[in-house]
């Protein structure tokens, strides 16, 4: 029997469901994906500047050399994901050639496109998209993104977006589980999202696809502040490997994702971590890179 | 019977959606003090391997659920939960086919191939036959399969010639998800152990 879309889109959704309860690491060297893989990341997201780096070198920043991502494939046994540009679907085909687990349509990454994001609907390889909101996140699945993340603000260990974004999603989540069915209708009209995925949340209370966290987590703290606002496991960029002990903090914040409604354990495991990364208040900063692609 | 299910990381809340339609109690293990709480039986779900032995590990679960299962506690392992059963483990791509040093609960008398059909582009859904259930459809995600199986192995379902779901004794372990679909038979044949 041969594959649909429909059956390809569910084994990318159910990818995602694996990865629930788990930290998404950045990494930039196989040395690096290996102590991530052995402090407990559930997948790394391979790219050549973390965003702290992106941030402070400027310019357009841009798919990662293949052969970088290739030798992080190499190095461990866990997912592998990186980053193309918004709307870049050539790079998109790039990544899916070398066989990439999940394509990040990233931010993060200076826009290719300022309007259209990628048709994900034309690719067997999985996509997650960033969102601030529940019609950019209902927009994205539209176009076949397999998993959400909160755009909050990379690179600058601040998460104060990504809890805005995260309360924001959820919020507008249950007004719409609230409503009567006929409302439903001009409230598609106002998000800009299909009706389909409207009534999706309508009945479940959730998106129809795993929603993580992403955008200033440095700490096991903020961490397990993400997975109690409803984040459904973290991703941590800059946080890590722009800290002082980048294997003891990767292993204190898988820790406090696991477990995350038990304080004196994440007490236990904030103590000693040294310097976290020094991080930039989203008010002294020039780029928003939430507000790309929405 | 209270089923405890090992919620460090992954699809745990699957499992947790099959057991209420089942209508069976069940609560999440996520700590070495959850093991004071009374259970009858374990499922070990998807997810990833490495994080979940990495946290079995840390928070010393991984000796009291072997004495456990070893005593003959019922368990059921998917995909993930599989892995963590076998007493043996080879990585995909391996040249050498080596066993890994290191296993997990290493229980189940099996050899096992991690990743063993590739990356994601390689995952895949199927129907097949089930040893006692009939047919029953098959989701592998990012699998491993199982190789090699000792004596006291009984093979419960094949793909292609490849063993894909194994019981010895009251170890059932599977390399595919049962807990991602609605077909609720293989948690029904686990919880009648």
């Amino acid at each position: 029997m041969a594959e649909t879309t429909k059956d390809r889109a569910q084994l990318n959704r159910e990818l995602a469901q694996m990865l629930k309860g788990g930290v998404i690491m950045d990494v930039t060297t196989p040395e690096q994906a290996r102590i991530a893989e052995e402090a407990g990341a559930c997948a790394v997201m391979a790219l050549e500047r973390i965003p702290a780096d992106i941030r402070a070198a400027g310019g357009v920043s841009r798919m990662s050399d293949p052969a970088m991502i290739r030798g992080i494939q190499q190095a461990v046994s866990i997912p592998v994901m990186a980053k193309c540009r918004i709307g870049h679907f050539v790079e998109a085909q790039v990544l899916q050639a070398i066989d990439i687990d999940y394509i990040d349509e990233s931010e993060v990454l200076s826009p290719a496109d300022d309007i259209y994001h990628i048709d994900k609907t034309t690719f067997a390889v999985p996509f997650v998209c960033g969102a601030r909101n529940l019609g950019e996140a209902l927009r994205r699945i539209a176009e076949g993104a397999s998993m959400i993340r909160t755009k909050g603000e990379p690179g600058t260990g601040d998460v104060v977006q990504a809890v805005s974004h995260m309360r924001l999603i959820n919020g507008e989540m249950r007004a719409v589980t609230a409503m009567r069915d006929d409302e439903l209708f001009e409230e598609a009209k106002r998000l800009e999202v299909p009706i389909d995925l409207l009534r999706f949340v309508h009945e479940h209370g959730k998106l129809p696809v795993v929603n993580f966290a992403a955008g200033g987590v440095a700490t096991p703290a903020d961490a397990a502040l993400m997975m109690q606002l409803g984040a459904e496991g973290v991703f941590v960029g800059s946080g890590i490997f722009k800290s002082g002990n980048p294997e003891q903090r990767a292993r204190a914040i898988v820790g406090a994702v696991t477990r995350y409604e038990d304080p004196e354990f994440i007490a236990h495991v904030s103590e000693n971590l040294g310097e976290a990364m020094v991080g930039i208040n989203k008010d002294e900063i020039e780029l928003l890179m939430a507000e790309r692609g929405i | 019977m209270t089923t405890a299910i090992l919620a460090l990381q992954g699809a745990f809340a699957e499992h947790a959606a099959m057991l209420d339609a089942l209508g069976e109690p069940h609560f999440e293990l996520r700590c070495h003090e959850d093991m004071e709480r009374p259970f009858d039986r374990l499922i070990l779900p998807g997810g990833e391997s490495t994080v979940q032995g990495r946290l079995l590990r840390d928070e010393d679960m991984l000796e009291p659920l072997r004495k456990r299962i070893e005593a003959g506690m019922p368990v059921l392992g998917t995909c993930a939960g599989l892995i963590l059963l076998a007493s043996r483990i080879i990585d995909a791509g391996a040249n050498d086919r080596t066993i890994r040093p290191e296993t997990h609960l290493g229980t189940l008398d099996v050899t096992v191939e991690r990743n063993a059909y590739g990356r994601q582009l390689a995952s895949f859904a199927t129907t097949e036959s089930f040893e006692g259930i009939g047919t029953v459809s098959m989701r592998f995600i990012r699998a491993p399969r199982i190789i090699e199986t000792g004596d006291d192995v009984i093979e419960l379902a094949h793909i292609d010639g490849t063993i894909v779901a194994v019981r010895q004794g009251s170890q059932i372990a599977t390399a595919f998800h049962p807990e991602l679909d609605d077909d609720t038979h293989i948690h029904e044949l686990f919880c009648g152990l």
